[in-house]
């Protein structure tokens, strides 16, 4: 009777044990497409027999919050509506869940029609197959591929493919600076190479305030710099075959000269080590640090109470003063890109869809309600993207800015090199050394742990 | 096991059954059958459907994706995917390389973790349960408070507890550094060393009412005349702690102590509410760690082996904890 109970007792915590242990999410997620409408299988479908039928798009949160970017694009929503009869559903989903949705979606096969993405996922999401690729036949049914910056277009999918999605916002790093501050501390200039930053810095760092703040814990960021600190000295992240180089003399130096702000040059606050909400952002408008570098901040600085004239913008410094080629790359080239789910049953009006989202006056419309630039050329030359700061990015993006690697593992970079820098950061934080070797030491780990491409 | 029971009860009641009754007490017999065998079965069906669907098949399915090389390559069409043997799981015991290390590194950081938070949690419920055993003013007001933070949803509080860990505008910076003088500089509690003891006292935080809750109910079924007993013969208050409290409680803690070791060693939302998703070096739980060669990583086969390590190892410990504690019980019960 014991070993009854007992072996029973077993089953009964194998059981619970089975239910509690294993960690997998069964990818269900998706959406419950069950608009109907009438079939679109039809190559050339006019726009009655689109009519009735009703999309599923999945935007990123581009605005203050998911409710205000619901009620920005619903209003832009109506008006497609009434000019095509496609109806929209719309799902506004934050950063941190958007890529596990669109993967549970690719898995499933169940996901939206169009939905946004982030642009550096661009090449990871085309190696899934899970998105249609826009060949020269698609890109017509939205005006051309020349509409838009090239920039913006390289940043759509992996060199020598069809682009798995369309650019919809682009945005670019500035230099951002405190003219008080500067003035105060004599600086008439703001820095256009490193060691003026760095120079600059250290008048600026005194009673409190910093010369620069940096993002030191978020692992996007310190990729988008890095990236751009290596460009600059002429080295790449990826080899032309897509297999890692993160241990090359040229990365270490990127890396470091980028975790020295804090280590070293002494330059940056140490609890930038842990910020990871933006907290550089408030840094900067309410006057703890002096500069910035961000991308397309103005909506957000203008929160926190700093007018635009209060501050200036200005690419950000290269190695050499007037360095051009990799060399003179100040920023990689930030954005949205908009794509259609592979499976969708409605890819006419998707279709349509994009070409509404992605014609000049919704380009102007959304891209100036975001702060972002437009990536459609003929939008970009409007009014209200003349302001200093966004010409002075327009260009950043136009001469000076280059694309992420677009290559398969590009995520994988993001997840280990990213929070690898972040652990340096913690190190220079706590006192630490943080040498070429600990460095190269922490980018070895980083690329060993990289699949086989 | 409850079908084994009426065989083995059908020979004793077979002689006292008189033959001329025996066609008489059969209906009843096949009724108490059913009541006993069969009744709690379909009572439980429900249960098990939902079981079956919710946890056996996707189980089913990740132990499949763990001998599958499913990488972000096959994931539209992941049935496609390559299968891959034992490749993944041999990358993740193979400890002299990366992802073994990686892994062997995690196991460890949740081993500590999960002990030292079962451990405090246990300690604090069982004193607090113990201090509010007897009646005196206040008492409903004191174990509510002690309740809320098992009451607290999970996010909002582990928000709350990240904002006050900050190293330039934390309370606990400001209490300890600005107020106590305790640190000669302000900690960092979210990057680096720190990071594992601060998630070290939030999970106790979060675990150490469920402890209590418990074992305050378990200390309402021990007779009030036991104590009494115990203090005429004149036992002490650790006395009757120690002979009438803890064996009384004996059956509550096993279940407890079970339960919390598995919450914690799984837990996930305290790790990736207060580091995201990239958690510092010295606070990487393995089931952040999986998450990140899954969904991160976007190697499902990898992740998937790991969760099957991580399963087979929870069951041992389990029926190893379950089997040594059911054996000293059950001696102490005879």
């Amino acid at each position: 009777m014991r070993s009854s109970s007992t072996s029973s007792r077993l089953v009964a915590a194998t059981a619970l044990v089975a239910a509690l242990g294993l960690t997998l999410a069964a990818c269900g997620g998706g959406s419950d497409d069950d608009s109907s409408g009438s079939s679109s299988g039809g190559k050339t479908a006019d726009a009655n027999s689109l009519k009735g039928q009703t999309i599923t798009y999945w935007a990123s949160n581009q605005g203050t919050s998911l409710d205000a970017d619901k009620k920005t694009l619903t209003t832009e929503l109506d008006k497609f509506t009434a000019q095509t009869g496609i109806k929209v559903k719309l799902e506004v989903i934050g950063w941190a869940d958007l890529l596990n949705r669109i993967l549970a979606a690719a898995t499933s096969g169940q996901g939206p029609d169009v939905l946004n993405i982030g642009n550096t996922w661009s090449a990871s999401l085309q190696a899934t197959g899970a998105l249609m690729p826009w060949d020269d036949a698609a890109f017509q049914t939205i005006g051309g591929k020349d509409r838009f910056a090239p920039a913006a277009i390289a940043s759509a999918g992996a060199a020598g493919q069809d682009p798995a999605a369309v650019p919809l916002y682009s945005m670019a790093y500035g230099l951002y600076y405190n003219k008080k501050m500067f003035a105060d501390a004599g600086i008439a200039n703001p820095p256009t190479t490193w060691d003026e930053l760095v120079a600059d810095g250290k008048k600026l760092t005194k009673d409190g305030h910093y010369g620069i703040a940096v993002e030191g814990a978020n692992g996007a960021e310190n990729i988008h710099h890095i990236f751009v600190l290596a460009k600059q000295r002429g080295a790449s992240w990826f080899d032309d075959k897509g297999a890692p180089t993160f241990t090359g003399p040229q990365q270490v130096a990127a890396v470091k000269q980028y975790v020295d702000f804090i280590a070293n040059d002494k330059i940056a606050a140490k609890g930038n080590a842990e910020y990871v909400q933006n907290q550089t952002i408030t840094d900067f408008a309410t006057g703890k640090a002096a500069m910035m570098m961000w991308q397309t901040a103005s909506a957000s600085i203008a929160s926190h109470g700093m007018k635009p004239d209060q501050y200036g913008v200005v690419p950000v410094p290269t190695q050499t003063a007037g360095a051009t080629g990799d060399a003179g790359v100040t920023s990689m080239v930030a954005g949205i890109n908009m794509a259609i789910f592979k499976d969708t049953k409605h890819k006419d009006a998707a279709e349509a869809f994009v070409k509404f989202m992605t014609s000049t006056a919704e380009q102007k419309s959304l891209n100036g309600t975001y702060g972002s630039i437009p990536p459609v050329l003929e939008a970009q030359s409007d009014p209200a993207f003349q302001t200093p700061d966004l010409k002075v990015l327009a260009q950043v993006l136009q001469k000076s800015a280059a694309p992420l690697p677009q290559v398969a593992n590009e995520s994988q970079f993001e997840n280990l090199v990213g929070p690898a820098v972040k652990s340096l950061f913690a190190d220079a934080a706590a006192g630490k050394p943080v040498t070429d070797d600990s460095v190269k030491a922490a980018l070895t780990k980083a690329q060993q742990q990289m699949p086989a491409s | 096991m409850t079908a084994t029971a009426p065989p083995r009860r059908a020979p004793e009641a077979g002689p006292s059954s008189g033959k001329s009754a025996a066609g008489g007490r059969l209906r009843p017999r096949i009724v108490e059958r059913l009541r006993q065998g069969g009744l709690p079965y379909l009572l439980l069906l429900p249960a098990i459907l939902a079981e079956l669907l919710i946890h056996i098949v996707p189980m089913f399915f990740g132990i499949l994706i763990s001998f599958k090389n499913l990488t972000l390559f096959y994931i539209h069409h992941w049935n496609t995917a390559p299968w891959a043997g034992f490749d993944n799981y041999k990358a993740a015991v193979k400890i002299h390389q990366p992802i073994g290390q990686a892994l062997l590194h995690s196991f460890w950081v949740t081993l500590s973790y999960t002990l030292l938070s079962v451990a405090l949690s246990w300690l604090l419920g069982t004193a607090a349960a113990i201090l509010l055993q007897d009646k005196f003013r206040g008492r409903g007001l004191i174990r509510t408070i002690f309740l809320v933070p098992y009451a607290l949803p999970a996010y909002a509080a582990l928000i709350t507890w990240t904002f006050m860990f900050q190293q330039d505008t934390g309370l606990v910076n400001h209490v300890l550094h600005d107020q106590l003088h305790v640190t000669s500089s302000k900690s960092f509690w979210l990057i680096g060393d720190n990071s594992f003891w601060a998630m070290v006292v939030v999970s106790v935080w979060k675990s150490w009412p469920f402890a209590f809750l418990a074992l305050m109910a378990g200390l309402q079924n021990i007779p009030r005349e036991l104590y009494e007993a115990a203090a005429m013969d004149g036992a002490g208050v650790w006395q009757q702690i120690r002979k009438i409290t803890m064996p009384s409680l004996r059956p509550v803690n096993q279940v407890i102590v079970l339960v919390l070791f598995l919450w914690t060693f799984n837990d996930f939302n305290t790790p990736f509410v207060m580091f995201g998703q990239n958690p510092p070096h010295q606070a990487d739980l393995i089931s952040i760690h999986i998450y990140q060669s899954s969904f991160i990583n976007w190697n499902f086969g990898s992740g998937s082996a790991m969760s099957v390590l991580l399963l087979l190892f929870l069951l041992v410990v389990t029926a190893v904890y379950l089997l040594v504690t059911s054996r000293g019980r059950s001696e102490n019960d005879v």
